[in-house]
């Protein structure tokens, strides 16, 4: 037990980030923008190029697992900055009061005007279903519901898109929301806990269909030249999702951390974000947007207010358990 | 008993018990309070339940007879068999979820045979699909426990039982199931229990939800710490009440010395008997190899394509897979000293809890004192090893008990004790169960994800986390490769030691 220690301390120490001279700004951000393929490495390159300070980026599972964490670690937190919040979850991370707003100024081509002063957008997809392109596309959820098309989606209580798609029925349906869902239950090939499993399964064969994002197939096109998935404009419009950063008022570093969200948002700190995180930009990146991402925006943007998705959130799941489980 | 030092079995005790408790109790502080549980918990708990059960009923039953083959034949290639029977148990779940789908899914062999004889397809989605995973997950665990048992029995009760013309199967295979088979079937079950990602991909829709997605929920997606609490107790109660039943209906084990290879056997030599082996063995090899080959065949395109983070990341994991098995090792032989009812408790207990929520409560209490990035390796290779120590002192315990019983006293008079006792004694008796459950401890540590997701920075990453991050950021080719770069890690430790284990030197 003796030597046991003796190693994990060894390890606790090894572990330790590297000492250096300049300020240290904490980012807390979700898996996927933290790897080598996510935003993350050009982001903090190009931030440090001129803040005179180093960028430590923590992965802390997805959007919502984000928030959970900054909650349970409170002012206590090491974070200076968040980045993957989004406009469902911006009610509850307003009332935990752990932000300070932001004093972040950009001119956003956002589909709806913004006007929050502690949450910074910085990029916006859609949900929607991604099929084969050779699959009878369905016009809206009803023909889906309608049709015999295999589809795999997300957990409400676990994945935001998963979420967005029973706010998404719930909006457009309202009182007949179960009784859609339990239209689409022989539709539903699986439920998974996150984007991850279900995206695998679909490209696996498992299902026509996934829900996703408008900006998948732009992926495939121009990270592996494949342009043969599509996705579906519904009838119902195709819910916005726009992802926010915030600074955290606990902070000691205020202002570093406000020039880092400046930089996010700048026409440089743009132009890193569409072909990492396959999401559109909130302006005009450095270098404009490919082509291909034209082909991405929905035609019915579905515009979710934040503190509308708050109210709807509860009845939403309610609906989809009770008319998946009919 | 008592004259062997007690000092380390207690200390093993206290140390599992703070570990549990205190995480939970951080819980309750900082939730001030326990929540409620809705009627939906409820449906959860019957699922979890009833998933759980079937999956280790269906395990260890399956595991009986192909346990039996191998303790009774002779083959070329057996000792290989044995060996790949180890891999499903130690494969990150998500790849072995996508294996099984290669073969079971909808797009998969079974149906794509289907298909072409103008048969209708099969769904696995549901209670069938949760059961089949948990059952290739767990299968080769059971064989391993259930094959140690047989191994266990003296050669000279098989003679002995033939020249009198006893049932071999009543008087001898009978007690020794009744001593193995609950304890296999408990840990199989309470790892069912906290399933979350098996249960949900495989159980196709809101039906099959498990308590550890309600525990997700509450704690990362919700935030509602009081709710994840009392689903915890749950959980643990649960947990509980299956050791103390487990307890009243297994048999004590009262085996003699040496532990054989493969026994030689009058019985079991008729046709049937040996087309029953043969039956047993091919059909568990087909079930469990095939979706490890779709899991090769699925990682192997992305080989090309590895960031460059996965070598760090594999240098960390292995890192961390070391100093739980060392850990891991040493509270098994620990507890297996002590013996008893509480020691079988705290090596039990810590597979109920979740990870979940064991990483939240240490969360809270570690804040004040450092990082959570600092602290996050050794943590989560301190989880690692509570994760394993159920299956690491299953497998340790009857030998360590067996030396106890024939070499104790003269061990005492010879005031051989401590940690010369150890070197001397136990570690070169108990050498094949010891390089078995070393084995297992660095492999699901290699493979678990642990709560390094919680505590860790870019800069702790290990493979599992690797792999996640991979999927989410649509590098399915390369996470699939990560994930074969993982599993062939976890089986390469796995191999080592339990080579080291079953190529004793003679003594």
């Amino acid at each position: 037990m003796r030597r046991a220690a003796f190693i994990l301390s060894t390890l606790a120490f090894a572990a330790g980030p590297a000492g250096a001279e300049a300020p240290v700004l904490t980012v807390y951000t979700y898996d996927s923008f933290a790897t080598e393929w996510g935003p993350g490495p050009a982001i903090a390159a190009g931030f440090e190029a001129s803040c005179g300070c180093t960028l430590r980026v923590v992965p802390a599972g997805d959007g919502a697992a984000l928030l959970s964490r900054l909650m349970l670690e409170g002012a206590r937190s090491e974070a200076d900055v968040v980045v993957g919040l989004d406009n469902f979850l911006m009610e509850r991370a307003r009332a935990t009061g752990l932000f300070a707003p932001s004093g972040v100024t950009a001119d956003f081509t956002l589909p709806v005007a913004w006007t929050d002063d502690i949450f910074v957008p910085y990029d916006w997809g859609a949900f929607a279903f991604v099929a084969d392109a050779g699959t009878q596309a369905p016009g809206s959820l009803r023909e889906l519901a309608d049709s015999d098309i295999a589809v795999v989606i997300q957990d409400p209580r676990a994945s935001t898109p998963g979420l967005g798609l029973a706010l998404w029925v719930e909006a457009a349906y309202g009182d007949g929301a179960a009784d859609l869902w339990a239209d689409l239950a022989d539709n539903i090939v699986t439920v998974t806990p996150g984007w991850s499993e279900s995206y695998a399964l679909f490209l696996s064969g498992e299902a026509d269909a996934v829900l996703s994002y408008t900006t998948s197939p732009v992926f495939h096109v121009l990270a592996e030249d494949d342009d043969s998935k599509v996705f579906w404009d519904f009838a119902e419009g195709n819910p916005v999702q726009i992802e926010v950063g915030a600074i955290l008022a606990h902070s000691g570093r205020q202002a570093l951390a406000r020039d880092f969200l400046q930089y996010l948002v700048s026409a440089e700190g743009q132009a890193a974000i569409p072909e990492t995180n396959w999401m559109f930009p909130v302006r005009e990146p450095a270098g404009g947007l490919d082509p291909a991402f034209d082909a991405a925006r929905p035609a019915k943007p579905l515009i979710l207010t934040p503190d509308g998705a708050a109210a709807l959130r509860e009845r939403a799941v309610a609906d989809w358990q009770a008319g998946l489980a009919r | 008993m008592r004259a062997e030092t007690p000092w380390p079995g207690r200390a093993a005790i206290t140390l599992v018990a703070v570990l549990l408790v205190a995480p939970l109790a951080a819980l309750v502080w900082r939730a001030a309070g326990i929540g409620g549980l809705t009627a939906g918990d409820v449906a959860a708990l019957r699922f979890t339940l009833w998933q759980a059960l079937l999956s280790a009923l269906i395990s260890v039953a399956l595991a009986v007879p192909v346990a039996r083959a191998l303790a009774r034949r002779r083959f070329a290639g057996r000792g290989v068999v044995i060996a790949v029977l180890g891999a499903p148990f130690i494969l990150p779940v998500l790849a072995a979820v996508v294996g099984l789908l290669a073969i079971f899914g909808r797009a998969g062999l079974l149906n794509q045979g289907l298909v072409l004889l103008g048969l209708p397809r099969l769904s696995i989605y549901g209670l069938t699909g949760v059961v089949l995973a948990h059952v290739f997950l767990n299968l080769p665990l059971a064989v391993r426990m259930i094959l140690t048992g047989w191994q266990a029995i003296p050669e000279d009760r098989f003679r002995l039982a033939a020249s009198l013309g006893v049932p071999v199967r009543r008087v001898l295979e009978w007690p020794m199931l009744r001593a193995v088979v609950p304890g296999a079937a408990l840990v199989i079950f309470l790892v069912c229990l906290t399933s979350f990602t098996v249960a949900l991909t495989l159980g196709g829709g809101p039906k099959a939800t498990t308590l550890e997605l309600a525990i997700y929920q509450s704690l990362r997606f919700d935030f509602a710490p009081d709710r994840a609490a009392m689903l915890a107790l749950v959980q643990l109660g649960i947990a509980g009440g299956f050791v103390w039943l487990t307890a009243r209906v297994t048999l004590a084990q009262t085996l003699g010395p040496d532990p054989g290879r493969v026994v030689p056997r009058l019985d079991g030599r008729g046709l049937a008997a040996r087309l029953g082996d043969t039956v047993a063995v091919s059909a568990a090899l087909l079930f469990l190899a095939l979706p490890l080959a779709a899991v090769v065949a699925q990682g192997v395109p992305g080989l090309a394509a590895l960031p460059p983070a996965t070598w760090p990341a594999l240098g960390r994991t292995l890192a961390v897979a070391l100093v739980a098995t060392g850990i891991a090792i040493t509270l098994a032989l620990a507890l297996a000293g002590h013996g008893g009812r509480l020691a079988d408790l705290a090596g039990t207990l810590p597979l109920a809890l979740s990870s979940l929520v064991l990483g939240a409560g240490l969360m809270i209490l570690t804040l004040p004192l450092a990082a959570p990035a600092r602290l996050a390796l050794p943590v989560t290779a301190l989880l690692n090893a509570m994760a394993a120590l159920p299956f690491a002192l299953r497998i340790v315990a009857p030998e360590v008990a067996r030396i106890r019983a024939d070499y104790g006293r003269l061990s005492d008079m010879l005031g051989l004790r401590g940690l010369a006792r150890l070197r001397l004694l136990l570690v070169p008796l108990a050498r094949r169960p010891l390089g078995l459950a070393a084995g297992l401890a660095a492999a699901l540590s290699v493979g678990d994800l642990g709560v390094i997701a919680l505590f860790g920075d870019t800069g702790t990453q290990t493979l599992p986390l690797l792999m996640l991050s991979l999927m989410g950021a649509y590098r399915l080719e390369a996470a699939a490769a990560v994930g074969l770069i993982l599993a062939a890690c976890a089986f390469g430790l796995f191999l080592t030691f339990d080579l080291w284990g079953r190529h004793e030197p003679r003594h």
